[in-house]
């Protein structure tokens, strides 16, 4: 019982800090940028990406052995439509001030490549309680990482941090930093900082590291070749 | 004619996608290593855009608002664009077989690339009609290609430059986006 747990444990954590989604597999690069012009938008996609990454790895993990394998890529993408479509509805009723804020970008997650690349290499293969454990731990690292590069550009680029000010009266904000150059350029120093304090680089994989096209491509090149 | 060119041209320069929006930052940096693989990308996003922008017009239009199925519309852009790259893909490879090889291996990334279902979702939001939408996938496609391209080009030069270890790579690329961002700031005030 014990093993079991510290197991779930393990891939929670993992998630978190070990396989960080931003900051050590560079997925979700649009959304990263996009959304986080101020602390509060960047936990606030941060959390609604987590939801949805335990509803649908919940989801494919239960249909995991009634989906076809050579299907396997459009059911997820369905499901995981479904399921921002109902995140959606849940934002726009409850929080309507997160989703006016968030606009496009909600919708947006279902081309997220954390939420396929998690369905593709976990919940898949895994069950439902350790599958939504893994979105729990992933989805929580992406929040993490939303919130740490929300903070800095609201902080400099606004002077204030959740809407409270902090350093506005203390010297004049940078208004850059909450423009798109600023989202570049903290997020490009960020990585500098922990390829400097971790011994591996960090390596963008582009379209590689999502899973669907990553599929299609190789075969394209099988057949080529 | 005037108009037109506005569009194209706003998509192309003062709404960028890729440097203002925020759209396709993965292929952007993913695919941008070399000038002809950055060409090669952009043309298929420009030619799947264009085409997917029509499409979920059009189906949007004549099934989706007339029975009150708007909430609906994400599953189906999604399902419509994923279907479309495949069959433009078959199309392709069976009628032009010289576009399908410069073109081939790009398409199947496309799927994935949220500048496509922006694109789709936008024009519903603005209310753009048809013709409006069309403009607007091709331009922001041509925008995309043309932030592609230049950053292609100045990436083949960082790398013989000498950058600090810890910022080589992924780093060193985020930032040169962050003064091309910036460069394409100057196109704001243009119309």
């Amino acid at each position: 019982m014990s093993g079991k747990n510290t197991s779930i444990k393990n891939i929670f954590t993992n998630g978190l800090i070990k396989e960080n989604p931003v900051f050590k597999l560079v997925l979700g690069t649009c959304p990263t940028l996009a959304v986080t012009t101020s602390a509060k938008n960047g936990i606030g996609m941060g959390l609604t990406a987590t939801a949805v990454l335990i509803l649908s790895n919940a989801a494919i993990s239960l249909t995991r052995k009634l989906i076809p394998d050579k299907i396997r890529i459009p059911a997820y993408i369905t499901i995981i439509a479904g399921i921002v479509t109902l995140v959606q509805f849940v934002l726009q009723a409850y929080f309507p001030e997160i989703d006016k804020a968030l606009g496009i970008f909600i919708p947006l997650i279902v081309v997220n490549c954390i939420i396929l690349a998690r369905a593709e290499a976990f919940a898949g293969k895994n069950g439902v309680i350790a599958s939504m454990a893994d979105g729990l731990g992933m989805g929580l690292g992406f929040s993490l990482a939303l919130l740490i590069i929300g903070s800095i550009r609201e902080l400099l680029g606004n002077g204030t941090w959740f809407d409270y000010e902090i350093t506005a009266n203390i010297f004049p904000p940078a208004s850059i930093m909450v423009l798109a150059p600023g989202g570049f350029l903290t997020f490009g120093i960020i990585i500098g900082i922990i390829n400097k304090i971790s011994a591996s680089r960090i390596e963008n994989k582009g379209c590689s590291a999502c899973p669907m096209p990553c599929d299609l491509a190789s075969g394209e090149r099988e057949v080529q070749g | 004619m005037k108009e037109i060119l506005i569009i194209v041209l706003s998509a192309v320069l003062v709404e960028n996608f890729v440097l203002t929006k925020f759209l396709g930052i993965c292929p952007f940096i993913g695919v941008s290593k070399r000038l002809n693989t950055a060409i090669g990308m952009g043309g298929a996003v420009i030619f799947v855009l264009t085409l997917s922008s029509a499409i979920t017009k059009l189906v949007y239009d004549l099934l989706l608002e007339p029975y009150g199925l708007e909430y609906l519309n994400t599953i189906a852009f999604i399902l419509i664009i994923a279907s479309l790259v495949q069959f433009v893909e078959a199309v392709l490879k069976k009628v032009f077989p010289p576009l399908y090889k410069a073109l081939g291996i790009y398409l199947p990334l496309i799927t994935t690339n949220c500048a496509v279902l922006g694109a789709a979702l936008m024009g519903i939001e603005r209310g753009y009609n048809l013709g409006v939408t069309v403009l607007f996938g091709f331009g922001a496609g041509l925008g995309f290609t043309l932030a592609l391209v230049l950053f292609a080009g100045i990436r083949e030069k960082l790398e013989e430059n000498d950058i600090p270890e810890s910022l080589k790579g992924f780093s060193i690329s985020l930032i040169a986006a962050a003064l091309v961002s910036l460069a394409f700031f100057g196109f704001q005030g243009l119309f």
